[in-house]
């Protein structure tokens, strides 16, 4: 009878343990750093050349050292590579991951989009969970890194840079304010989708330019008002006879975006949206990367010129218009590259989608990318544009060990991750996912 | 000045056409040697250095240095691989409405009356090696509407789509759509009955209910009207009709289902009525209940891993595939999205990623299977002497993310080819440039009352 009274129980827990937002088995222990050798791989640099049959160490947190004639240290957890390749973590720099765990009829789990529309003080690194099923089930797929960005409004908030690992979001933070979110004014919308039912280009009427304008006033303003306060600020940082200026919470965050210290993304997939983009971020002095970049192709030699890059999240969208021919999204990396624009390739999915970025790439190499600029685009290339591209994006010496071993090509389907290593942590290869399948795959 | 506007207008909308009728129908022969191909051929393996000959609509040969009339169409494709067209078990492709979602039983309607073959994303599905179609209706009702099967003849009239011979289905759908849990709550409007997965199935009882007492009128009917001619015949009721066929065994259900629980629910009630599931659609938790779907011989036509998007798929897990085919059930890889559908290879073949399925097992998903559970499995789903010449042709394996189409044929005439299409651009391109800068085209001015081009249908 106990012994029925605690099967009962056992099978209650884990009933429980599924649900949403309960910690499963991998949550709540943080692996430990530790010296790490994997040894005979191939490795991929992304940076350099591939090295056939070469090591990496990794020791507390870096990689310390990448190459054929590498000793390993006395002490190391030694990883046999033969077969085996080694690939620095890919990089998404267009989510919401960790805001949003269910999009659709749970909104108490939803947090992309506070009230209002200029909300630069909405930080994405304060709402991050860590213990969100979405991010064990991307990192197992060999995602390591992620932007996560708010959504709502004209100004969203802010946008974080973070680890696919941690138990508390100081752990995962690689850049806990990496950048302002602004959704540039929407442009008569449509265009690109999900492909239930047709979503073209709508036409850009007076009425939607007047609109338009209206709102870039809204951001216009509250822009130089943070100008003013900073130079207020500073004034009395100079000088404290001056009366003192109020500290403002709102205002405080955006000095260094109008400073251009920092980078600002603009949300804009149209041509005219992007162009107003570039325009805006031009008069307010501001350093522009456009997120989304649908009709990127047709203001690449204005991005080129002006060296703004494009986090490209529409590859696996419907084209735009009707007589687009049916491969512009696919193609359009390729196209960018050759124009010498600056891109990255990202899901743009909230969460759910992301751990298929490799997918995204590779459409873009089966129309003319090369194999290894679409790895970039989804490694070292979102680094750049993050300006993390000192710590992630590649396999060298003194970067983050954001480590991704592989028994075949990191971008094709079928490839399986055999190890994975986050921030110099070796990462169990488990989710909710392979524990559902755990669960389940031998009821009888 | 009118007729040149009018003319303009005409260009405008054959230039929206990639791929105009007249370049459809430009291939002469009736004859086709696909040469020296890796051929996919689903059910006999993969064949290195192979023939395929299409002829008259149909594989005519499949083997080693074929001969072909004169005529014929010669292809090299060394290097390149050859599969059957891929079949796609949930779309909603060129519907002009998807949901009828005013009544819970809408078994009525139909999705032929609905065709727009001028769907320009049917172009891009053919782009992707797509040829078939399975149409249904959307999920807001326990029982939709009907579902139609169709060959994506882009360019062609929609009476030209129909696949004929296939099996008559209707859309079924349980879960939060059907509950209409999205729908908003509006002050004095009564919300529409059902609102639970308890109502959903009283629903469902209730129409077959009715239909067999509806079934078993006619069947009295016609057994008296021999002896009485007399006798009037009862009153044809349109939405029973189609639940008359599925207990006969002559209408195949598609059901739109997500979480366990439904799903045994569907099967208990079938069971009792003595009619089947042909395939549960979606069915995200049929891990969960992978025996009882084997079973009861329900197919089950799935995302490869889409999860989390509600809270009904909060549990969907990409390794369903791999338990539902172990435990016995026939599975394919759908896409319910003109964007997805483009690209039905790499869902197949995440197949072979998660859970360990062999390539023809992950091949089959989006060919013979789905093709199995839509009842054209005699004709088209694998590369074989005398079924349909549905074929594409890739220029890599069609399970490497790196792989794109090069040709589509459906009935053996090209509908897709990626040399025609890019050698057609600069012209496109030309026309649309020139037609921007025809008056009629001409952004308005500021101050005047905005005319947006009238769109040819609203959005879904």
């Amino acid at each position: 009878m106990i012994k029925i009274v605690i099967a009962i129980l056992i099978c209650a827990s884990s009933v429980l343990a599924q649900q949403i937002g309960n910690p499963t088995a991998q949550q709540g222990v943080i692996p430990a750093r530790g010296t790490f050798a994997i040894r005979n791989a191939r490795i991929v640099t992304v940076s350099g050349p591939d090295i056939e049959n070469g090591t990496v160490v990794i020791r507390d947190g870096k990689i310390e050292a990448v190459g054929t004639n590498v000793s390993v240290p006395a002490g190391a957890q030694t990883i046999d590579g033969t077969g085996l390749s080694v690939y620095p973590g890919m990089i998404d720099a267009g989510t919401n991951m960790g805001l949003v765990e269910v999009p659709q009829g749970a909104n108490g789990t939803v947090d992309t989009s506070e009230v209002g529309d200029l909300n630069p003080n909405a930080k994405a690194i304060i709402a991050v969970n860590p213990h969100s099923a979405h991010i064990a089930v991307t990192r197992v797929e060999g995602v390591t890194t992620t932007v996560t960005a708010p959504a709502g409004g004209l100004i969203s908030g802010q946008a974080a840079v973070i680890n696919l690992l941690g138990t508390a979001p100081k752990e995962m933070a690689v850049v806990p304010q990496a950048a302002l979110v602004i959704n540039y004014p929407r442009l008569g919308g449509g265009g690109g989708g999900g492909g239930f039912g047709p979503q073209q280009q709508q036409a850009i009427t007076s009425e939607t330019l007047a609109a338009n304008e209206r709102e870039l006033d809204q951001i216009r303003k509250m822009l130089r008002d943070a100008e003013a306060y900073g130079r207020s600020q500073d004034a009395y940082e100079k000088d404290k006879s001056l009366p003192r200026p109020d500290r403002n919470v709102v205002l405080e965050p955006l000095v260094p975006y109008v400073r251009g210290e920092q980078p600002v993304i603009f949300r804009a997939e149209r041509e005219a949206e992007i162009r107003g983009s570039l325009r805006f971020a031009e008069e307010m002095k501001l350093k522009p990367i456009i997120l989304g970049g649908n009709d990127a192709w047709k203001v690449a030699s204005l991005l080129k010129a002006k060296n703004v890059p494009v986090i490209l999240t529409g590859i696996f969208s419907l084209p735009g218009r009707e007589d687009d021919p049916y491969d512009t999204l696919y193609e359009q990396p390729a196209k960018l590259l050759q124009a010498g624009v600056r891109f990255c390739i990202s899901t743009g999915d909230a969460g759910a989608e992301v751990r298929n970025l490799a997918q995204y790439a590779g459409m873009a190499a089966a129309y003319g990318l090369s194999k290894a600029d679409a790895l970039k685009s989804v490694t070292l290339y979102p680094a750049q544009i993050m300006n993390v591209g000192d710590r992630l994006g590649s396999i060298e010496a003194g970067k983050m060990a954001n480590l991704v071993v592989t028994d075949g090509d990191l971008l094709e389907i079928r490839t399986r991750i055999r190890y994975l290593f986050i921030d110099g942590r070796p990462v169990v290869l488990t989710s909710r996912h392979t524990e559902l399948n755990d669960a389940f795959k031998n009821r009888k | 000045m009118k007729r040149f506007i009018a003319k303009l207008l005409f260009l405008s909308i054959i230039s929206t056409l990639p791929l105009n009728v007249a370049r459809a129908q430009r291939q002469t022969s009736n004859e086709t040697l696909i040469r020296n191909a890796t051929v996919l051929t689903v059910t006999r393996g993969t064949l290195e250095n192979t023939d395929v000959l299409l002829r008259n609509g149909k594989i005519a040969g499949v083997g080693k240095n074929l001969n072909a009339s004169a005529n014929a169409r010669i292809i090299d494709a060394t290097g390149k691989f050859v599969m059957p067209g891929i079949i796609d078990c949930h779309s909603h492709s060129m519907l002009d409405t998807i949901n009828e979602s005013t009544l819970a039983v809408t078994s009525m309607v139909r999705t032929e009356d609905v065709l727009n073959p001028t769907d320009v994303d049917l172009y891009r599905e053919l782009a992707g090696g797509v040829t078939t179609l399975n149409l249904l209706h959307g999920s807001a009702n326990p029982i939709g509407g009907l579902n139609t099967v169709v060959k994506i003849k882009y360019g062609r009239p929609a009476s030209e789509f129909l696949f004929p011979g296939a099996m008559p289905g209707i859309k079924f759908a349980l879960g939060e759509n059907v509950k209409r849990s999205s729908a908003p709550n509006i002050p004095g409007v009564t919300r529409r009955y059902p609102n639970t997965r308890m109502g959903v199935e009283e629903v469902i009882r209730d129409a077959f209910t009715r239909a067999r007492d509806y079934k078993r009128t006619w069947d009295e009917y016609r057994a008296a009207a021999g002896k009485d001619k007399n006798l009037i015949p009862p009153r044809r009721d349109l939405q029973l009709e189609p639940l008359v066929e599925i207990l006969e065994g002559k209408r195949y259900v598609h059901a739109h289902c997500y979480i366990a629980s439904e799903i045994l629910m569907l099967i208990n009630l079938a069971d009792e009525f003595g009619f089947k599931i042909k395939t549960f659609q979606h069915v995200l938790e049929g891990y969960k209940v992978a025996k009882e779907i084997a079973a009861h011989g329900a197919g089950a036509s799935i995302f490869a891993d889409s999860w989390g998007y509600k809270i009904e798929a909060y549990d969907a897990i990409p390794y369903n595939a791999a338990i539902l085919t172990r435990a016995g059930v026939v599975v394919s890889m759908n896409s319910d999205s003109d964007e997805r559908a483009r690209r039905l290879n790499i869902e197949a073949a995440k197949a072979m990623h998660w859970g360990d399925m062999t390539e023809e097992q992950a091949l089959k998903m989006i060919t013979l299977n789905p093709a199995i559970q839509l009842g054209i499995q005699d004709r088209v789903g694998s590369i074989e002497v005398g079924k349909d010449a549905d074929v594409a042709i890739w220029n890599g394996h069609p399970f490497s993310v790196y792989s794109r189409v090069d040709t589509t044929f459906v009935d053996g005439t090209v509908f897709f080819d990626r040399q025609e299409d890019l050698a057609r651009r600069p012209e496109l391109a030309k026309e649309r440039a020139r037609l921007e800068q025809a008056e009629p085209n001409k952004p308005a001015a500021p101050g005047t009352p905005s005319q947006g081009p009238r769109r040819r249908r609203p959005s879904q």
